[in-house]
């Protein structure tokens, strides 16, 4: 039963902060409402006994992406940007791919049993101090199995990395001459 | 986990120590850390042979009480252009992430909030480096251009200590092979060795970006430069200040608890496998004791009758914890509580004398620059951990496979101390080509 109340609550605040998330028109709001998003998310994992994943959450996503969103937006000072900018409201295209993206969900929930294949499936429950620790099976995982695309992931993320670092160069060299 | 079926009485058995120690952490560690303040203040008088605060209460003790009053007290200016919301909600986050943070610690085998999860380390770090958060906010909503530059320039420090602090734990996490703290410090008991011995340049990257991260000198010039402004939060005042400030302290208190967690043993006594050495297990009550003796001799002597009521206090505070170590001793069935007490003894003394290189380091080097600082993050200390990573991974890798352990922690610390030499080299090279070629541009933060 604690169980289900930790759930509704963190999902609850979940959704409610994705909410306000989007209707806010002040960007650091938003971005505050994010954290809150993403945090309540961290405690669902935490739930799942995926401790990875949710201390991954909190450092990389909480802690450090969205430090940087916010530096961003202190420094370019976005949050002056929406008063001038209006922007075209496409309600009728959002409001069409958010009802087919809801049609979806409800049919999978309510008709996956009768639709082919093989329905949902619900992992069994196991016992949480009998599971293997988390962090050790998704480094076994990372290195052993899934190796390969693990290393293009990081030669990805190299070559983003040193991309930026070029435009950084280029831009000062235009500008200071 | 608890299920429907068990009652508030059994939930209440199996959770009591963590409600406590919960309790404890919320109540006490404010306390605690507004004396840090007040030690500090003391320290540095002393050592830059000052007089410093003696006037209130017994040698400036009740000068913490007086300081909070009168910050309770104060006025709460709030700037006109301030965004409520986010600027109410600034200190907060910073307070509780240091907070939230000590709650997976543990302060000895048995204090702990947190019950032994996967991952007890990274949470730390990454709950309080959400305190940060709060600074940046702070810089926003309060809405002015100095202020922001502030927060950006602290926000940048603290990046740097995540990253290169975070790189320098890696060492000491390789050595023990996992995430629990619990189980970091029984892998030194294990190998007979506490990590500082086995990764020093780990231990002393980690202590420079501790410095980084907490703000202090010689690495602070968010305080101490008066380029922007003398403060990364210089629109709050009273109460809300005061957040920010205790806030400060207990994130020492969470990098000072990380470091004795993984280089220095924890809660282990020193050399915790020399069976000669086991009367240090007795040490804890008689030097309670001792204090308390000492301070009842001081009691007849003070000037006034607060000062003597309040050395009476402490000395009688003395005795009841001497009491609580020394109980065990005698009578059987408490025995099991030894452990936890004497670990968190020897946990408290490591951080203690952590904080206390904090405030001797401060108080002796000179302030850096900003660009200075930024350059020593990540020039030096970021590589030097890279560095520091691989060579302990080879360190392991000789010991498992030809045994000569020490042999091989030798090799690799003189390799890390040869590119520490190196890349100083770099930068005094680089300095001096800066300086040499444009002296403007290195002075461009002063005043």
């Amino acid at each position: 039963m604690l169980d289900s109340i930790l759930f509704y609550l963190f999902a609850g605040i979940a959704v409610l902060s994705a909410g306000l998330m989007i209707t806010r028109r002040n960007s650091i709001h938003s971005a505050i409402f994010l954290i809150t998003t993403l945090l309540a998310t961290a405690v669902i994992f935490l739930q799942l006994r995926a401790e990875f994943l949710f201390v991954a959450q909190i450092l990389l996503y909480a802690g450090g992406i969205m430090v940087l969103f916010i530096f961003v937006i202190v420094m370019v000072r976005l949050d002056v940007a929406p008063r001038k900018i209006r922007f075209r409201p496409q309600k009728f295209v959002a409001g069409l791919v958010a009802a087919v993206l809801g049609l979806e969900v409800a049919v999978i929930l309510l008709l996956a049993d009768k639709l082919p294949g093989a329905g949902l499936f619900i992992p069994k429950i196991e016992d949480a101090e009998k599971l293997p620790p988390n962090s050790e099976e998704l480094a076994k995982g990372l290195f052993s199995n899934y190796l390969l695309p693990f290393e293009i992931v990081s030669v990805l993320l190299l070559v983003a990395m040193v991309g930026a670092v070029v435009m950084a160069k280029n831009k000062k060299r235009t500008d200071e001459p | 986990m608890t299920s429907s079926s068990q009652g508030l009485s059994h939930f209440l058995q199996t959770w009591w120590v963590e409600f406590v120690c919960a309790a404890v952490i919320i109540a006490v560690v404010p306390l605690v850390a507004g004396y840090i303040i007040l030690l500090k203040r003391k320290l540095l008088t002393d050592l830059l042979e000052r007089l410093g605060p003696k006037q209130v209460g017994l040698d400036g003790l009740r000068q913490l009480i007086a300081d909070s009053f009168r910050l309770l007290m104060k006025r709460d200016i709030v700037p006109r252009d301030a965004d409520m919301f986010v600027f109410w909600l600034a200190p907060i986050v910073t307070m509780a992430a240091a907070v939230t943070s000590l709650g997976a610690l543990y302060c000895g085998p048995g204090f702990r909030v947190a019950r032994d999860i996967n991952i007890g380390i990274l949470f730390v770090l990454g709950v309080s480096s959400l305190g940060f958060l709060g600074i940046i906010l702070a810089g926003w909503a309060t809405n002015k251009q100095s202020v922001r530059f502030s927060a950006m320039r602290s926000t940048a420090q603290f990046i740097t200590y995540e990253l290169a602090g975070g790189l320098a734990i890696v060492s000491a996490l390789l050595l023990c092979g996992t995430l629990k703290i619990h189980a970091i410090v029984e892998a030194q008991a294990a190998q007979h060795v506490w990590f500082i011995f086995l990764a020093p340049a780990g231990f002393f990257m980690y202590l420079i970006a501790a410095i980084f991260g907490t703000n202090r000198g010689p690495f602070d010039p968010p305080e101490a430069e008066a380029g922007p402004v003398a403060s990364s939060v210089p629109e709050y005042s009273g109460f809300r200040w005061s957040l920010y400030f205790l806030g400060e302290y207990a994130n020492m208190i969470v990098v000072a608890s990380i470091a004795a967690t993984l280089f220095l043993g924890g809660w282990l006594r020193p050399f915790p496998n020399v069976y000669w050495l086991n009367w240090l297990d007795f040490l804890p009550g008689p030097l309670i004791v001792a204090v308390g003796a000492f301070c009842l001799r001081r009691a007849g002597k003070q000037p006034s009758k607060i000062q003597t009521w309040s050395l009476w206090t402490v000395a009688v505070v003395c005795f009841v914890a001497a009491i609580i170590v020394l109980v065990p001793w005698i009578s059987a069935p408490l025995r099991v509580a030894l452990p936890g007490l004497n670990g968190a003894f020897w946990f408290l003394s490591k951080i203690s004398i952590y904080l206390y290189i904090f405030m001797w380091l401060r108080s002796t080097l000179p302030c850096f620059r900003f660009d200075e600082l930024l350059h020593l993050g990540w020039y030096i200390l970021i590589p030097l951990a890279i560095v520091n990573i691989f060579s302990v991974a080879v360190a392991m890798w000789l010991e498992s496979d030809f045994g000569y352990r020490w042999l091989a922690m030798i090799i690799t610390n003189v390799f890390i101390l040869a590119a520490a030499i190196f890349l100083a080299h770099l930068n005094d090279k680089r300095a001096a080509a800066a300086s040499s070629v444009e002296p403007e541009t290195s002075d461009s933060y002063a005043g």
